[in-house]
């Protein structure tokens, strides 16, 4: 939670009241001057002496979804009620900037994502930090003299410093685009179409006397397919996952309803830090949300978890679910089959991409896959960025 | 019923009708009413949503105006439409009696021509009707495009002819469980509640409105087995209309207590549990022990 730091002395409840409403904003509430005013006029019907009826009434005004909904008491408590206690709150946000070293990964994509918007590189930087991890020392060393062509066969493993993963991200746009639409039952004008525009055929008939001469036809046009991505971000995947996730912020900065979430032990939701502007408020929000990251996995729990909670909302027949994993699983394999014909049900298309498959030139598919193959609707290696690039085509028809 | 001065005054006008709201609820309702902004309720399917719509059309004695939102629902299923064929035939009616082009397109463009669908009838009351856009999140998102205006400033642009404003402001509710993320514009020009499950206290009131003839210790059982029930792994929770069911099938096979036959207990469960997987979930053991810890 970020504590809004307000002035010591306001003009009266109407500054107080757009304090509120900045502190909400700075928790991530998409409110601003409407609201503030909205909230104004909704007071003023309201019996400000009691708290719990302001409370009711803001929380009315302000939220916009379920999440926020369930977030506003604190915030509205954390602003209105216990002056004391947000100072202890604020010494614990002191701590979160720090938490990104905490993860590797998440560090460098947090560079990655720094360099983006702000045009500087931080090679150097991500050279440091990556100083006391072997593995990517040495891929930093591979990709000075790598060109572009052979970056696109490196192993993902291998990709580190913001270029790398710009590259990721742009992949991921394209293929976003490329799977985007698939056939709607709605229908538009069209040259060449199975039915009538009635109300196109009356307007130009006018100039024929009412003689529909002219005859304009409609067509169902193509429609928004809904992507959602699941990201392994267990050990055994901890090298992998730095790529991936810029992966998957390309995937999310494309489409609106592009959905992520992480898994390892737990199953998170990243979407909204992923599509969080401000980067590196994004990343402290990632690292915040990625608390046992590299370590077990338990693939088969949470996709149960996904299907209990998120998919009845999430997906649906238009939906294509990606699912990237290596496989290694400390729950039963069955509980992965389980899981996806679960999901299955729901009547999206179902990818599991492996990074492990075609790598080194011999499979390693695990028993997890092997049992959930029959759900797949493909299954695909990701082991480089040509992986990747060519799922796309594959996808789009 | 009167605007309602409190947001007490609102929970308790929709208690004598037989609705029981949380007051969050109460109070997003009020202020719906008194800002005239629509309010955008969200929860699971069975929570009473779409029954808050009705509620409040009957205290209000006003119209109910409902549209049942679809995929592939577009404007001239939900705000108007042409009506083709009259305006085919004026058009051959005037040209046979040499009327100019402009006058013909001025007259087969006007109201008389215009169909109206659940929305554009809902701004042409003359007494503030109650809208309800039932399950928006299950119209696509170009759809929620036609309805800002709708939403924002309650008119409706009619290319040929022209920007047509409400007469009253309607009610307008609208409801999502959502299918989909419902866009952030949208959500700015609504107000929200998020409507749960009711705790014990609450579906009990529920319970005793719908049926106060229902004798209480079995009341007491039946929600206690409803609550446990939506802890259990189903596909499907059931809602309080199922729980209302159950209970009016309970009272019609005249069951005292839950416990009494377990073989009619997991026949009645088809009230509360709708899919295979659910019922395959809910075996007599589970049945019953659920019903022991009810009673």
């Amino acid at each position: 939670m970020t504590v809004t730091r307000f002035t010591e002395r306001s003009e009266g409840p109407s500054d107080r009241l757009s304090d509120f409403v900045s502190h909400l904003r700075d928790n991530g509430f998409q409110v601003g001057m409407p609201e503030t005013s909205l909230s104004l006029c909704g007071l003023s019907a309201l019996n400000l002496t009691e708290i719990e009826t302001v409370r009711m009434g803001l929380k009315a005004i302000c939220c916009g979804d379920s999440d926020q909904f369930n977030r506003f008491d604190d915030l509205f408590d954390a602003y209105w009620r216990r002056r004391g206690s947000i100072r202890t709150e604020q010494r614990q946000m002191a701590k979160a900037p720090s938490s990104p070293a905490e993860h590797p990964a998440l560090k460098a994509w947090a560079d990655g994502a720094e360099s983006d918007s702000t045009g500087t590189a931080y090679e150097a930087d991500t050279a440091n930090q990556d100083g006391d991890d072997e593995e990517s020392r040495e891929a930093t060393g591979k990709l000075i003299a790598s060109s572009r062509q052979s970056l696109e066969k490196t192993d993902l493993r291998k990709i580190v410093t913001p270029a790398d993963l710009a590259e990721a991200e742009k992949i991921a746009e394209v293929f976003a685009r490329q799977i985007r639409y698939r056939r709607s039952r709605r229908r538009k004008a069209a040259k060449r179409g199975a039915v009538l525009d009635l109300r196109r055929i009356i307007r130009s008939s006018l100039s024929s006397g009412g003689d529909p001469v002219r005859l304009h036809k409609k067509q169902r046009k193509t429609k928004p397919s809904h992507l959602v991505v699941l990201l392994d971000a267990s050990g055994s995947m901890t090298s992998y996952a730095r790529v991936f996730l810029s992966f998957l912020k390309g995937l999310i900065s494309v489409d609106q309803r592009a959905d992520a979430y992480l898994f390892h032990t737990r199953l998170i939701r990243i979407s909204d830090a992923l599509r969080d502007k401000d980067s590196l408020r994004a990343v402290n929000r990632l690292s915040l949300m990625a608390e046992g990251f590299g370590s077990g996995t338990r693939i088969g729990h949470s996709l149960a978890l996904f299907n209990a909670g998120y998919a009845s909302r999430m997906v649906s027949g238009r939906s294509t679910i990606l699912l990237i994993s290596d496989g290694y699983d400390t729950d039963p394999p069955e509980q992965i089959a389980d899981a996806l014909k679960r999901l299955k049900r729901r009547g999206c298309r179902i990818v599991w991409l492996n990074p492990l498959q075609s790598w080194q030139e011999h499979e390693v598919i695990t028993r997890g896959i092997e049992a959930a193959r029959p759900v797949l609707d493909l299954l695909s290696p990701a082991a480089n960025l040509n992986d990747l690039a060519r799922l796309g085509q594959e996808l789009s028809h | 019923m009167t605007d309602p001065t409190t947001w007490t005054d609102v929970q308790s006008d929709l208690a004598k009708a037989g609705y029981v709201a949380s007051d969050d609820l109460a109070m997003a309702l009020y202020l719906a009413l008194h800002l005239e902004r629509p309010l955008l309720l969200e929860g699971s399917a069975g929570v009473g949503k779409t029954q808050i719509a009705k509620t409040l059309s009957e205290l209000h004695a006003t119209k109910l105006i409902r549209l049942q939102c679809y995929e592939g629902l577009d404007a001239s299923a939900a705000i108007y439409e042409w009506n083709y064929q009259r305006q085919l035939l004026a058009i051959r009616a005037a040209s046979d009696s040499n009327n100019s082009t402009d006058d013909i397109e001025d007259r087969i463009f006007s109201e008389k021509y215009l169909l109206p669908r659940p929305l554009l009838e809902a701004i042409q009351q003359d007494k503030r009707p109650v809208l309800l856009i039932d399950e928006i999140d299950r119209a696509d998102e170009e759809f929620e495009a036609y309805l800002l205006e709708i939403l924002s400033d309650f008119q409706i642009s009619i290319p040929e002819l022209g920007t047509i404003r409400a007469k009253t402001h309607p009610i307008v509710i609208l409801t999502a469980n959502g299918t989909r993320d419902l866009s952030d514009a949208l959500r700015r020009r609504c107000l929200y509640s998020f409507v749960d499950y009711p705790d014990r206290r609450t579906e009990l009131a529920i319970l005793k409105a719908h049926h106060p003839d229902l004798d209480a210790a079995l009341a007491g059982q039946i929600i206690s087995f409803v609550q446990d029930l939506r802890k259990e792994d189903l596909e499907k929770k059931p809602g309080i209309a199922e729980t209302l069911d159950w209970a009016a099938a309970l009272a019609g096979l005249s069951v005292n207590d839950l416990t009494d036959d377990p073989v009619q207990l997991q026949a009645s469960l088809v009230c509360l549990l709708k899919t295979e997987a659910d019922r395959m979930a809910i075996p007599t053991e589970v049945a019953q022990r659920l019903a022991g810890r009810a009673a």
